[in-house]
């Protein structure tokens, strides 16, 4: 269970986010510009709030009272970022054993199979990201985050820089995530369409502000 | 063509030794630098800033003097690295390394930092969620993608390195065998009667080892850009 209760000043901006996530997927919905991804960001640890208090299963991860401040290395918690951000200098191969690598995990080849085989990224794993389309590159982005063995996933309009035909490649893909990584998982967007398919819950985000949290009777028609 | 005397050959070898190890004694330090000019905020920064460049900016000779007045033998500096741990800079080819290391450093630092600046950020927040920690991050992901930069920087301090006259002459005179480069060998042929000729020599010679770490430079360059995007 995620329990998060934060804010912050971006600016002229504030943000003040209070919500619980069970297993399965949460949505975070609301319109561009909400203030989303500034609460998943903080949620990685890579944006720290103002005050407020984010807890993981049980595990503190950010408490401004007591000054705990879990650094995002020391967080397992996964991201796929909106532009997959792969590392432009690594062959896909190297980039899904990024995790891996920087957490000192022996190789699982039977891991690392599953999910090739997941996402269907086997024939691309001895090229560079530069020589791959925005379908694969958010495949294999969500390869690399899975395989870091994640507590909880943060998914970040992972479809939103594609076009419609991209968009249809990667959605199952996300389906069978979602029931197949046993993790919760955070997804945000600003897509009614895409949450009501992959959410059960819904957190929506306007403004700044939680305005509601519930089902799927929250998004529009 | 060339007819490069015994002394030539001294002068020249003793270059390519000092620009060599100026380079690699003080690229720790310029990446260093570099990644803290590009990436930190920090109190007193435009005066970190000021002090790095400055030797791009100071008459070459003053550099030398302030260096002959903290480093020579009696100077404060000098004297206690002499005495306590016998290292003498002044009028020896390690006070060369120092000289020209100095007035390249801004080069070296300018060259990478641009690269540091033109790397997105984003991309270590991506490596700290798959548990990289700032270290590991600037190892694996800044250092790899500023590779073309330093490389650049690299070789823009070789040539600054091999060219440098005069605060290497200011600081550690015009020793042949010891401290007397290139361009120091070349000033003092043009200071004998009939010396142009071997000069001369000398001038095609500084031209040639410039124009090859220009091209070298050039070619690892493309190399390690080609590497980051290609295949």
């Amino acid at each position: 269970m995620l329990a998060v209760d934060v804010e912050k000043r971006l600016g002229g901006f504030s943000l003040n986010a209070n919500f619980v996530a069970e297993g399965g997927a949460t949505a975070l919905f609301g319109p561009s510009g909400a203030g989303k991804t500034s609460v998943i960001n903080m949620i990685a640890g890579l944006l720290r709030p103002d005050r407020g208090r984010i807890v993981l299963d049980g595990d503190v991860l950010f408490d401004a009272g007591k000054r705990v401040d879990l650094p995002a290395w020391r967080r397992r918690i996964g991201y796929v970022f909106q532009e997959g951000r792969l590392f432009p200098h690594l062959s896909v191969r190297r980039n899904l054993d990024y995790g891996r690598w920087m957490c000192s995990q022996a190789a699982d080849v039977a891991a690392f199979s599953h999910v090739v085989e997941l996402l269907d990224i086997g024939a691309l794993l001895d090229r560079r990201p530069g020589k791959l389309s925005g379908g694969e590159r958010q495949r294999v982005a969500i390869g690399r985050t899975l395989l870091m063995r994640p507590r909880l996933l943060l998914l970040d309009e992972p479809l939103a820089s594609l076009d419609a035909a991209r968009k249809q490649e990667i959605f199952p893909y996300l389906l069978r995530l979602r029931d197949e990584a046993k993790v919760p998982i955070v997804y945000v967007s600003h897509d009614a369409g895409e949450v009501k398919s992959i959410a059960r819950h819904v957190v929506r985000v306007d403004g700044g502000r939680v305005t509601a949290t519930g089902g799927l009777e929250l998004l529009p028609d | 063509m060339l007819h490069l005397t015994p002394q030539d050959w001294t002068a020249i070898l003793l270059s390519l030794r000092i620009a060599t190890v100026a380079v690699a004694v003080s690229l720790p330090f310029g990446i260093a630098v570099a990644t803290l000019l590009a990436r930190k905020d920090f109190w007193g920064k435009s005066l970190v800033d000021a002090i790095v460049y400055l030797p791009l900016v100071l008459p070459p000779v003053v550099t030398g003097y302030l260096l002959l007045i903290t480093l020579g033998r009696r100077a404060p500096v000098g004297a206690f690295l002499a005495d306590h741990f016998g290292i003498v800079f002044a009028f020896r080819w390690t006070g060369a390394v120092i000289s020209c290391g100095i007035m390249a450093f801004p080069l070296m630092v300018r060259a990478i930092r641009l690269s540091i600046e033109a790397i997105d950020r984003r991309l270590e927040d991506a490596a700290a969620t798959l548990g990289a920690n700032m270290f590991w991050a600037f190892v694996t992901v800044t250092l790899p993608l500023a590779l073309p930069g330093i490389i650049a920087g690299a070789t823009l301090a070789f040539a600054r390195a091999l060219g440098e006259f005069g605060a290497t002459i200011t600081f550690v005179s015009n020793i042949p065998g010891e401290t007397q480069t290139i361009s120091a060998a070349i000033y003092t042929l043009t200071q004998v009667p009939g010396g142009d000729a071997a000069a001369l020599q000398l001038v095609i010679v500084a031209v040639i080892i410039s124009l090859a770490a220009l091209v070298a430079s050039e070619w690892l360059a493309r190399r390690a850009t080609a590497r980051m995007h290609g295949t």
